[in-house]
């Protein structure tokens, strides 16, 4: 799993989500990685230096993730904040999620979007709690490269020793989870040391700094070679225009390929027809990937809109109207199992029962420990849903752009739940 | 200068250059993920409407909503809220642009709030920035509204940083930190009840190189303030202030005539040009991964007040 080679991935954005606290430099270290790469203006870098009470010209990175004042206020967290940067070899978004309170809620939403995770560990404590929850959740989410930033190495005097132990116990702990690359390196945050340049402090560290290995990251690829699936966001009937016979299936790839008089299922159903044409943001195309908004036509009549899937044939979706999935629950809100919850995945919504969970996944151990209980925010579990109609769907572990949904109160519209169809997710 | 094929600069220092580079793929990815987020809107919504005021941000929102739809209409109406204090070629530009995009155009005026008490001014010379919201609110109770699509980017300031994608309001139109939902993968959620609505950012994961560098890929027409003109200023701090009825000079202050563009543009009262030879949206690009201060540091008189002023404002109801 330890892999030091960097391919060189040109130009792919890599979606990042960085999890620790305070107290482990994740607000110095995200600081001195986009100063280091020029990401701050002069502007911004002066309110780093001016805040500073008592006159050292000592610059605070940690101020760069500063809260909104309406956070201090209410004294709560917005769960993500977004800062973008880049680098002669990609463009970066950082998802960064504080560290510690709703450390799941948090999580899951900042790593629903991400392609790798950033964890930060202070080098005096190496493994903790808080870092085998937040790698636990990553994995959970389905994501499969992870980098451990050992920090705070200026403090243990750079000694090899010191990074080599916690190295080996993150490694020990992370071999229990299904991330197919880990990275570990030692850093000192407050110094820079390895952030973006190298150390010459630490000498005996030939591995690449944490800019190079997020630059050598694979991203964005991860759907190519799935079956195709179109979640269909609107079929167009545009009553005015110069083409009337025009009957076009707008959405965004949501997985795999596809090619004009490729053979594509509507699902949920065993209606079958063939791709006609395949319109792109610039004009027609011959075929399209995974991530690209396309309008595609069908060489037959079908009934088909918003709900509806466009499918490989071969290699169709699933479909049920009953569903075992894992949810983590994310409302202050318990679990209530009597509750008109809608589920909402790809683009249909369909009204849902959710029994009270089998089990809950003990997030230090990964143990699963007794149910009989509603699921209260934070809570992780694996429940059985019951919906009203079909849905075409795919097992996260298998296609997360179509395993994934979210639970909405339909009393209150809030977003009470997300999920992940399948248990065997962490398997 | 092109810079289209590489945007390489000559090299810092550290070898790293401090602003991205454009590769197909991720502009592709970007316009995209706009067009989805689109289509959510047109979907999810029964009365949306695009909050277009000529401004290079929200023409580029309108370029990928008619992009989205094609060959189909737009299904948006296009509202601007009119601080009575905006440069007339922008407002000639709006309507034109407009007009090509055969969209519907609904303006709403803040002197019109002004007169019917609803905005009440401290001085008759106050910016009249903050005070949009009031006639924004109004509009959209008057029109019913459900959706307000914007073009506010994340990278632009800090509490836009926190800003989701679809951004619930209630219905008294606030930003509320504790009630916005949680947003997972790309499940947008946009289920409001009567009175409330959802104010949307397709581009929220642009940055300012990023718009430039579609501007320039896709030819979006812009105001001309945008590009390199002659202006009267005036120097104050390391802001250039434009020479302007509604900006009255301060002691010891004497006009210079600068070769300017704007970087954003909003009421004339808060924004700035800056000293600029950039001609083309080629030229705007290379300056602006040049560019030593951030968009907002550089341009605006509004946000320099306060390192929360966005954020008090977003509270109350601004865009």
């Amino acid at each position: 799993m330890d892999d030091q080679s960097l391919p060189a991935r040109h130009g792919q954005l890599l979606r990042l989500t960085t999890a620790g606290s305070v107290d482990d430099g994740k607000s110095t270290l995200i600081g001195r990685l986009l100063a280091d790469c020029g990401a701050l203006t002069r502007d911004q870098m002066e309110t780093l230096t001016a805040a500073r009470p008592n006159g050292e010209d000592h610059i605070d990175f940690a101020r760069v993730t500063d809260g909104l004042s309406a956070e201090r206020e209410q004294g709560i967290t917005i769960d993500v904040a977004y800062r973008y940067f880049s680098t002669p070899q990609r463009a970066f978004i950082l998802a960064d999620v504080p560290g510690h309170e709703q450390y799941t809620r948090n999580m899951v939403t900042g790593a629903s979007n991400a392609h790798a995770a950033l964890f930060l560990v202070d080098v005096r404590h190496g493994m903790t709690r808080q870092t085998r929850r937040h790698a636990t959740i990553a994995a959970l989410l389905g994501i499969k490269k992870a980098v451990f930033a050992i920090n705070k190495m200026d403090l243990v005097d750079y000694r090899r020793e010191s990074f080599a132990e916690a190295k080996a116990a993150l490694q020990a702990f992370c071999a229990k989870l299904p991330f197919s690359r880990v990275h570990y390196l030692p850093v000192s945050a407050k110094m820079g040391d390895n952030v973006v340049h190298g150390s010459q402090a630490m000498a005996w560290y030939d591995g690449a700094s944490l800019l190079e290995i997020l630059e050598g990251l694979s991203a964005g690829e991860e759907g190519l070679d799935l079956p195709f699936r179109l979640p269909i966001q609107l079929a167009a009937w545009p009553q005015d225009t110069a083409a009337p016979d025009f009957r076009g299936y707008m959405g965004r790839i949501a997985s795999g390929r596809v090619a004009i008089g490729d053979r594509v299922r509507i699902s949920p159903g065993a209606r079958e027809s063939r791709v006609a044409s395949i319109g792109g943001p610039d004009g027609p195309l011959g075929a399209a990937v995974t991530g690209q908004s396309v309008t595609v036509t069908l060489t037959d009549q079908v009934d088909a809109g918003r709900g509806h899937m466009l499918a490989a044939a071969d290699a169709p979706p699933r479909e049920a109207r009953e569903i075992r999935a894992i949810v983590c629950w994310l409302d202050d809100a318990p679990q209530d199992p009597r509750a008109p919850y809608l589920l909402r995945t790809g683009t249909v919504a369909v009204p849902v029962r959710i029994e009270a969970p089998d089990y809950l996944i003990d997030i230090d151990t990964l143990d699963r420990v007794g149910g009989d209980r509603p699921l209260a925010a934070n809570d992780i579990g694996a429940v059985s849903i019951r919906l009203k109609d079909d849905i075409a769907f795919d097992a996260f572990g298998d296609n997360p752009a179509t395993g994934a949904f979210i639970i909405i109160d339909s009393r209150t519209n809030a977003t009470v739940a997300a999920g992940m169809i399948g248990h065997e997710i962490l398997g | 200068m092109s810079l289209q094929a590489d945007d390489r600069r000559e090299a810092p220092t550290d070898g790293l250059e401090r602003t991205s580079v454009a590769r197909p793929e991720h502009l592709e990815s970007l316009e995209s993920e706009a067009i989805y987020i689109l289509r959510e809107v047109g979907a999810q919504f029964e009365r949306p409407t695009l909050l277009f005021s000529g401004g290079k941000d929200s023409a580029v929102v309108l370029h990928l909503a008619v992009k989205a739809f094609a060959p189909g209409p737009m299904p948006f109406t296009l509202l601007h809220i009119d601080t009575g204090h905006n440069y007339p070629e922008v407002l000639a530009f709006r309507d034109e642009a407009a007009a090509q995009a055969r969209a519907k155009l609904i303006v709403r005026k803040v002197e019109d709030s002004i007169t019917a008490g609803r905005v009440v001014l401290k001085h008759p010379g106050e910016s009249r920035n903050a005070h949009q919201s009031v006639t924004l609110l109004d509009a959209i109770e008057e029109f019913r509204l459900d959706a307000c699509i914007g073009g506010a980017r994340r990278d632009e300031e800090k509490a836009r940083a926190k800003e989701r994608v679809f951004s619930f309001r209630d219905s008294f139109g606030g930003w509320e930190p504790r009630r916005q939902r949680p947003e997972l993968w790309n499940l947008y959620q946009g289920r409001v009840d009567a009175g409330e609505h959802m104010r949307v950012f397709p581009l929220s994961d642009w940055t300012e190189a990023d718009i430039w560098r579609y501007i320039s890929r896709q030819g979006i027409a812009l105001p001309p303030l945008y590009f390199a003109h002659d202006r009267e200023v005036v120097e104050r701090g390391e802001l250039l202030v434009p020479v302007h009825p509604l900006i009255p000079l301060k002691d010891g202050e004497s006009p210079v005539r600068r070769r300017v563009r704007f970087r954003t543009i909003g009421d004339i009262t808060c924004t700035c040009p800056v000293a600029s030879n950039a001609a083309t949206p080629e030229e705007v690009l290379a300056e602006t991964l040049a560019a030593e201060l951030s968009e907002r540091g550089a341009t605006r008189l509004d946000d320099t007040v306060s390192e929360v002023a966005m954020e008090r404002r977003k509270l109350s109801g601004y865009f």
